[in-house]
């Protein structure tokens, strides 16, 4: 079998992927999107709260709501969803091999193929929390999962590690379902989650947040009895003497997000230390020509509104790539971080021979900073494009523009690399 | 005369809003960036109001499907949130259902309805 686009994902990312690849001239029938679960919509169906769509549809919607409308942009462009199907390899050149209980075992090659699986979250493996294995360590999303999909409570008194978005959403949830959350515990001395979420999830109801606190036993041998919760200092480390124990049935995990990236490996594309993800252009093509990637799976966003903008710039830049309309790169500039940045989508700008469009760098600052300039520079320290900021945090993704011209000068400069970079002030 | 600090939940933004009253009447509301800010101010220091997300059960959809994601059309009053979920247990919708049916008119208040989020077939 082959098909000119395979998209691999039909969340979020892959259904905005297919649907700019058709508004871009692909035909539907040329586009396989295969998904794992029994319906597209991804991570979003699990998403019951509202807060979704402000950017891209300028309303607040429910996880639900968002991934229905982009499943009904999708039937409406001609879009087939070939779901139950699990891929298991992708290769440099482009086949896919899947197996659906429909289908079979399908091995499928394609003209390109746009990496949209999303990420998952990290467990308490990554956290090494001493203690047994008892029953009732979720990691928030999976507790998510089994109140909002399943109609199951995971348990009835509940302590919360991680102050991320997910974590706090499900200390509301599990609430309002007649838990008792009788904290949320942060390592860091900042939330990871959003202002409007420590007010609406946490001080709506008398839920109390330590920072800079963490777990540091679990205790229970067929059931979790009791976790014990200590302050720690500045190096991380749990400071003896301020353990306090909570009864509690449930421990929930909210203590970050991995871009799932197994078939990206296995197919041999570079993968960003930073971001977990693919290196990619501004076109987020790979550094293995025709396979992109989009969405959670590249970096882990913030917004829904955003994985969706990044995934119409892959899915137009495949179909420009297959229908032979893509402008060759003249000259390449690669984008390096300076200080206060951990990271940059994209690594790289392949530039035309006629720049015409602006180029948008997405980075994450390392700490939270007040007063702060944001520029990118050229090799020799000229300053290309600046902003300044009253507070910048790791948590809400930053960005800075290119312009057409810009990208021409680089050229004609025969700049090798740009830096962004943050300069307090 | 009172002030209040306030951490706006209308959007991702987070804007701390000051808000002065002076005899329970707002006189001033500062540090906003936007006018739905204000808006959001002025309730939340005399009639605060929350949207409700949760889930209801579900019987007869297509692919089995347990639980269908329903909402308030219009934030409801916040002491009203756990009597809403009370009010819900049990309640049971049968397949098919389209996103933004009217599932319970004026459902704890007059003019705040619950609606459905999702289509199940």
């Amino acid at each position: 079998m082959h098909k000119k686009l395979i998209v691999i994902g039909g969340g979020p990312a892959g259904l905005a992927a297919a649907v700019s690849a058709v508004e871009n001239g692909l035909s539907p029938e040329d586009i396989c999107i295969l998904e794992r679960d029994s319906e597209p919509g991804g991570i979003l169906n699990q998403c019951i709260h509202a807060g979704f769509g402000l950017h891209r549809f300028g309303e607040e919607l429910t996880g639900p709501e968002y991934a229905g409308r982009y499943i009904e942009m999708a039937k409406a462009a001609g879009l087939n969803i070939t779901v139950n199907a699990m891929v298991l390899s992708l290769t440099e050149d482009k086949k896919v091999t899947y197996v659906s209980p429909e289908t079979g075992y399908v091995t499928c090659s394609a003209d390109a193929v746009i990496l949209a699986m999303g990420c998952r979250e990290r467990t308490r493996g990554a956290l090494n929390i001493p203690g047994s294995r008892p029953a009732g360590i979720f990691t928030a999303g999976t507790a998510q999962r089994y109140v909002n999909m399943e109609g199951y409570m995971p348990g009835k008194r509940v302590v919360i590690l991680g102050s991320g978005d997910i974590g706090l959403i499900m200390a509301r949830r599990m609430t309002l379902e007649g838990a008792k959350v009788l904290c949320v515990c942060e390592l860091m001395p900042y939330s990871g989650g959003l202002a409007r979420n420590i007010v609406q999830c946490l001080e709506d109801f008398d839920i109390p947040l330590y920072l800079s606190h963490t777990v540091t036993a679990i205790g229970g041998k067929d059931r979790v009895e009791s976790v014990t919760v200590a302050q720690v200092d500045e190096n991380r480390k749990p400071i003896p003497g301020t353990e306090v124990t909570y009864d509690c049935d449930t421990l929930l995990l909210s203590v970050g997000l991995i871009p799932e990236n197994e078939l990206t490996r296995g197919a041999g594309v570079p993968i960003d230390r930073m971001t977990n993800g693919a290196f990619v252009n501004q076109n987020r093509e790979t550094e293995t020509e025709g396979i992109y990637a989009c969405g959670n799976v590249l970096h882990v966003h913030d917004l829904v509104d955003f994985v969706s903008e990044e995934a119409a710039i892959a899915g137009r830049a495949a179909a420009e790539r297959i229908l032979g309309k893509n402008a060759p790169a003249v000259h390449s500039v690669a984008v390096k971080t300076g200080f206060g940045v951990r990271y940059t989508v994209p690594e790289r700008i392949d530039i035309p021979a006629e720049p015409t469009e602006e180029v948008r760098l997405f980075f994450r600052v390392t700490d939270i900073y007040k007063k702060v300039r944001l520029t990118v520079t050229d090799d020799r320290g000229n300053v290309l494009v600046k902003k300044t900021k009253s507070a910048v945090a790791p948590g809400e993704m930053e960005s800075l523009s290119l312009s057409g011209d810009v990208l021409k000068a680089l050229t004609d400069a025969k700049c090798e690399f740009i830096t962004v970079a943050l300069e307090v002030l | 005369m009172e002030t209040r600090e306030l951490t706006c939940v209308v959007c991702p933004a987070g804007c701390k809003i000051t808000v002065t009253l002076n005899d329970g009447k707002v006189t001033d509301v500062t540090g906003q960036t936007c006018p739905r800010g204000k808006t959001y101010a002025v309730s939340e220091v005399t009639h605060p109001v929350r949207t409700l997300t949760t889930t209801v059960l579900l019987e007869g959809a297509a692919n089995g499907a347990r639980t269908l994601p329903v909402k308030t059309n219009r934030p409801l009053s916040k002491g009203l949130l756990f009597a809403a979920m009370e009010e819900l247990t049990g309640y049971t919708v049968t397949a098919p259902v389209a996103v933004g049916d009217v599932l319970v008119k004026d459902f704890m208040e007059p003019g705040v309805d619950l609606v459905a989020c999702k289509t199940v077939k």
